[in-house]
């Protein structure tokens, strides 16, 4: 079992996210995506508000994956519209009314706000885990080399991988690099952070260890959308739990409600077959 | 006639051979350096998102793997100057013409290559990358091209030991690397196994020290913690790389 050193994000960045107004960080208005024919997101709308944690279960397919893809601007929309903190991110309207992306550069700092860890890990194979954290301080934020290595050391030791800073990911367990992916989103300072079924890639002995990182992630105050398939976690540190199905959220309620007592047929089904 | 082992000694340390080594290897380095450059914009044309690009790079690739290398060596030098006459006079020298043709050839090969190594980066590395707020250009230079890099330097190598054996071609031209000075060498002294053996014996010790280079540069791309902490060694790990890779073919 891995001990969680005490708190992981930095105490400023804890009072910050609890002294802010309570609007919505990150918010989704009727968001749409298809892929040739396939209409793979029908108009989602939902907002997530500073501190909330929402899981948002459906059977695969249902197009939770893409909607948060969407949310981290890695994915154009098809129309609606994504506001971090009240401002409209990823496209602009054009000069004829639709929707344009914005240009790569743009982007990339709006991207910079949002923290995403992904299914697979993605750490990147030749740095180690200390490298893969500082990274995005030194070509994004510019931090000096120095300076970003110092802050990367930190937030290893705080996610329990202090001793394995050097390694790198081929020579780290899945649940050891899933914690180096949640450490090189935090230590961009990001409004939200969003997770992609971030321990389905994981051997059941590690998803405990990642898990814990994200329960103590949402104590302090970190605002975040987590797809899961752990309805245990989604039950224990949502807030909200969102139920999506064929590119829409079918249901929407707290999670001892949504859970237990679905109102969705649809929802029923889906949580047998989980539980199964 | 036999085979006279002073003779082939005599071959082995002439001027002659000596001084057509560097040429021979100046030729191979300039033209796979700006082979591997043409062959990366070409690759990058093939992945372009406009069709008229990708052809013109597709087209490239297809024309020169499709024309023998002595057939562009003998254009260049021969062809190029009677529709250019800029090139004909004294200026454009052998070594020039050489490098051209050899260049433009090595530059279809490395397009394969490195659009190979473009194609087997996982796209969850640009998505981190991008997810993280890196602009494109410092996605692809802090995280594709490191990976492109280790992926392309076995088939790389491999081209860069063919090449250095296209460079006897240069005969065509009139370049003094080391096949025409053993055929000028030949032609007065009529010892064709002394002679052939010794440039034999040249890209056999000129191929092993490159084997020696690309076994230490793979081992700077091992990506493990260990890998990095023990930086002594250099070329000598090297040797020991290439050791290993005698000693069982594996893999």
């Amino acid at each position: 079992m891995t001990e969680l050193p005490g708190h992981i994000l930095d105490d400023d960045v804890i009072a910050e996210l609890h002294a802010g107004p309570a609007g919505n960080v990150l918010e989704a208005v009727d968001v749409r995506r298809r892929y040739g024919s396939n209409e793979v997101l029908r108009g989602v709308s939902f907002g997530i508000k500073r501190g909330e944690v929402k899981a948002i279960l459906g059977p695969s397919g249902s197009g939770k994956s893409t909607l948060l893809r969407c949310l981290a601007l890695l994915e154009p929309l098809d129309g609606g519209e994504i506001r971090l903190d009240g401002e409209r991110v990823g496209a602009r309207e054009g000069r004829d009314g639709r929707l344009a992306p914005l240009p790569e550069a743009a982007l990339a700092r709006q991207r910079s706000d949002i923290g995403m860890v992904f299914q697979r890990f993605n750490l990147f194979p030749h740095l180690s885990a200390v490298g893969n954290v500082m990274i995005g301080l030194t070509e994004v934020r510019k931090r000096s080399s120095g300076d970003a290595r110092d802050v990367a050391e930190r937030i290893l030791e705080r996610v329990g991988l202090g001793h394995r800073k050097d390694y790198f990911p081929s020579e780290l367990s899945g649940g050891q690099q899933q914690r180096v992916a949640i450490a090189r989103a935090l230590v961009m300072k990001p409004k939200v952070m969003l997770f992609d079924e971030p321990t389905s890639a994981l051997d059941p002995e590690l998803v405990g260890e990642v898990l814990r990182v994200m329960e103590e992630l949402a104590r302090e105050g970190m605002t975040m959308v987590v797809v899961t398939h752990e309805i245990g976690f989604a039950r224990g540190v949502a807030s909200r739990v969102l139920m999506m199905d064929e590119g829409q959220i079918i249901e929407d309620g707290p999670p001892e409600q949504l859970l237990s007592n679905p109102q969705q047929e649809r929802t029923r089904r889906f949580l047998e077959a989980v539980r199964e | 006639m036999g085979f006279d082992v002073d003779i082939f000694l005599q071959a082995l340390t002439s001027k002659a051979l000596r001084e057509a080594v560097p040429v021979s290897v100046s030729l191979a380095v300039v033209s796979f350096l700006a082979g591997v450059a043409i062959g990366f914009i070409v690759a990058l044309m093939r992945a372009s998102r406009l069709r008229l690009v990708r052809y013109v790079g597709w087209t490239y690739v297809w024309l020169f793997r499709a024309i023998p290398t002595i057939v562009l060596l003998f254009f260049v030098w021969n062809a190029l100057p009677q529709i250019f006459p800029a090139l004909a006079g004294p200026g454009f020298l052998p070594f020039y013409a050489a490098v051209i043709g050899l260049s433009v050839n090595e530059g279809a090969y490395a397009a394969e290559i490195i659009r190979g190594g473009l194609l087997s980066i996982d796209d969850g590395q640009r998505q981190a990358a991008r997810a993280l707020g890196m602009p494109p250009s410092a996605v692809f230079r802090r995280i594709v091209a490191p990976q492109v890099i280790r992926v392309v330097i076995p088939p790389m190598a491999n081209d860069f030991i063919t090449l250095l054996k296209l460079t006897s071609l240069a005969y065509a031209v009139s370049l003094r690397e080391i096949i025409t000075v053993t055929q000028t060498q030949i032609a007065s002294s009529f010892r064709f196994a002394e002679w052939f053996g010794a440039a034999a014996v040249y890209y056999i010790v000129l191929v092993s020290i490159f084997m020696v280079g690309q076994a230490w540069l793979e081992r700077r791309f091992v990506w493990t913690s260990e890998a990095r902490s023990g930086s002594g060694g250099g070329i000598l790990r090297g040797f020991g790389a290439l050791g290993g890779g005698l000693g069982g073919a594996r893999r």
